[in-house]
């Protein structure tokens, strides 16, 4: 009697536990098929990034340029002067921004670094960044790179974009800023990249 | 017998003993406002005056919070366009900067209570600290190449957090300035506002209290003029009832800006960190000693009943301060002018006041002008004094050279500045330097036979 009773709750709770474990198994199956590519999340977000800097740099600074009252200068903080922010110093800041945002539940961040910077510490130093690097100049800005690293202990999906001179402009201040390492670029020629990391862990 | 009495004794004194102790002790962590039983070292003159509010920096297990720094500093910073922020060191690409110094921590270069260790601008690294990050600057800079690290901040040229006034930029279109500029003046203060119909004596709202003579002080004075009424300072809100003496928060009801600013200085930080205001006594400057036991609030510059700003541009300070920059003012060009102006010999912002440095008018984005309060805002190092207060009278050069002149700043700029700071013939060789270079660049472009890209921006 004390055998059956045993061999009941064993059956009774054996199934219960496949029960659970195959609905589990399915959630997490279902979980599995709905996470969104890492470089389709990378994507979408230099989408974003991309439209925001070129409508500031096409629509707001080259006609308030135009203007003449207003101009966008990198010492544009400079009080006294009614100025505006460079389209890399607004991406910077909103970079800044992003990276403290209580909305960033993933975490995720965005640089802007090139082999010729203006300033020095916006040089690729990872092995990553400057194989990156390589890659999309390489190619013409074409095709963005997609890798993986970790960094202090934490795992990264990086991707790097390149950044493209869609402006007189950038040409002609990069070509001519005191700092420059490099003083022939023309229209079209990747001067840099962008740099977005997503936590992989 | 005897034995257990002797035992008893010894039991009953250790008691006492450790009553006596503990509550010693307890009194101090708790009402008295004197614990400086508990300060593991000196303090910084930086916060000397704060030192027995613990919990301004400290949990309540002594760690150092968070945002201790930030909480007070901050806004300072960002406003000073901080060189050196606090994100450039939360780059986890950069790690590497963080290997001899954590430079994300305020903490890791000023550390408190560590009096042997301590430089100025309490600083407490090694004075060549630059050097921990700038190792490679010789390569970059060939003209800093030998240059010693423990000269790049006291030199005239470099500051670790604010370079508003030395940033090369800024520097370039500022070459070529004469030592006195054509139109020497400080901006004007803005138009006092008018809240109500100018009042006089017989609207005064005091009922009986102060008397005669206050409220005829009162209605030649400027708050009366501009239809401030008694009742306006001298009630508080919530109970509604009347306050003989009010506070700094009370005038702060109507001048924000100005209770704020004074704060955050040497003057009002005491008060605002909810301690005794301070008095000369407490100071680590030396003071007169008739001034000793003086209480520092808005009072103490401009009464409140003859609110007069001449006096407390340059006698409500002479009436406290007395080392030898103060006790030289009188003695200085700049009180020549200032007399100028008082005699209407002068236009009005000629002349230069203790105030016109010390707590200078500002003018914020709307075009609004105040006077900072916070008289350490400019004060050290200061060169953070050369866009605020110098460049509305003087050449960026000649400023720089005369701020780097120690014996100038204690004898309160008697003289020229004795020396040249090497800051504007830098700048005028790297400017010389890089027009060549742009011109040899322009010409290699020019001769480039590269033909990839004959874009334009609509291609793009």
């Amino acid at each position: 009697m004390k055998k059956h009773i045993t061999l009941k709750c064993a059956l009774i709770l054996g199934t219960l536990t496949g029960i659970i474990a195959l609905c589990t198994s399915c959630t997490n199956s279902e979980a599995a098929s709905t996470g969104m590519d890492p470089r389709v999340v990378a994507d979408c977000l230099f989408t974003v990034m991309e439209a925001d800097r070129a409508i500031y740099t096409k629509k707001i600074v080259s006609r308030i340029k135009k203007e003449g009252k207003i101009d966008a200068v990198e010492e544009w903080e400079d009080s006294g002067n009614m100025h505006l922010p460079l389209p890399a110093q607004m991406f910077r800041m909103a970079a800044e921004r992003a990276k403290d945002s209580k909305h960033n539940s993933a975490g995720f961040f965005y640089q802007l670094k090139s082999p010729w910077p203006i300033n020095a510490q916006n040089k690729p130093t990872t092995d990553v960044e400057k194989e990156g690097f390589d890659f999309v100049v390489a190619n013409g800005g074409d095709e963005p790179f997609y890798g993986e690293e970790t960094i202090g202990g934490k795992k990264y999906f990086t991707a790097i974009y390149a950044d493209v001179a869609v402006a007189d402009a950038c040409v002609t201040c990069h070509n001519d800023h005191e700092d420059t390492p490099k003083t022939d670029f023309e229209l079209g020629d990747v001067m840099g990249g962008v740099v977005l990391r997503l936590p992989a862990d | 017998m005897k034995r257990a009495v002797d035992k008893r004794m010894l039991w009953l004194l250790w008691i006492v003993l450790n009553v006596s102790a503990g509550s010693t002790l307890m009194y101090k962590v708790f009402p008295a406002e004197d614990k400086r039983i508990f300060l593991p070292g000196q303090t910084t003159h930086g916060h000397y005056q704060i030192e027995m509010s613990c919990n301004e920096c400290h949990t309540p297990f002594m760690g150092v919070k968070e945002d201790a720094c930030i909480r007070c500093h901050g806004d300072e910073l960002a406003k000073a366009q901080d060189s050196h922020p606090l994100s450039k060191f939360k780059d986890v690409t950069r790690l590497d900067m963080l290997k001899q110094v954590k430079a994300d921590e305020c903490i890791a270069c000023h550390s408190e209570h560590n009096p042997d260790a301590t430089h100025s601008m309490g600083v407490t690294l090694p004075d060549d600290y630059c050097g921990f990050c700038h190792q490679d600057i010789g390569e970059d800079r060939p003209s800093h190449f030998g240059l010693e690290f423990n000269t790049c901040a006291n030199a005239g040229c470099h500051n670790y957090h604010d370079n508003r006034a030395l940033y090369e930029r800024f520097l370039r279109n500022h070459l070529d300035e004469a030592d006195v500029l054509e139109d020497p003046r400080v901006p004007q203060r803005g138009e006092p506002r008018q809240m109500g119909p100018a009042l006089t004596a017989n609207d005064a709202d005091a009922d009986t209290r102060g008397g005669p003579m206050i409220i005829e002080a009162w209605a030649e004075d400027i708050h009366a003029a501009q239809g401030v009424n008694c009742t306006a300072c001298h009630t508080t809100d919530e109970p509604r009832s009347w306050v003989d003496s009010p506070t700094p928060e009370h005038c702060g009801t109507c001048h924000k800006n100005e209770e704020q600013s004074w704060g955050q200085g040497r003057h009002g930080m005491r008060t605002a960190a909810g301690l005794s205001p301070m008095t000369p006594a407490m100071a680590r400057h030396p003071m007169h000693v008739d001034a000793m036991h003086s209480q520092l609030d808005c009072n103490a510059c401009h009464k409140g009943h003859d609110f007069d700003l001449q006096f407390a541009a340059v006698d409500a300070c002479l009436q406290c301060h007395n080392d030898p920059h103060s006790n030289n003012y009188k003695d200085s060009p700049h009180y020549g002018l200032w007399q100028q102006e008082l005699n209407d010999t002068l236009p009005a912002g000629s002349g230069v006041s203790c105030a016109t440095c010390h707590m200078p008018r500002i003018e914020d984005e709307a075009g609004r002008v105040s006077v900072q309060h916070n008289q350490n805002d400019n004060l050290r190092p200061n060169e953070k004094m050369i866009r605020s207060v110098c460049i509305n009278c003087h050449g960026v050069g000649f400023s720089i050279n005369a701020l780097a002149d120690r014996p100038q700043v204690e004898s309160c700029y008697n003289e020229q500045p004795s020396g040249a700071v090497e800051t504007i013939d830098w700048v005028k060789k790297r400017v010389a330097d890089i027009e060549r270079r742009q011109r040899e660049a322009q010409e290699r472009r020019l001769k480039s036979k590269n033909t990839k890209k004959n874009l334009t921006e609509d291609d793009l």
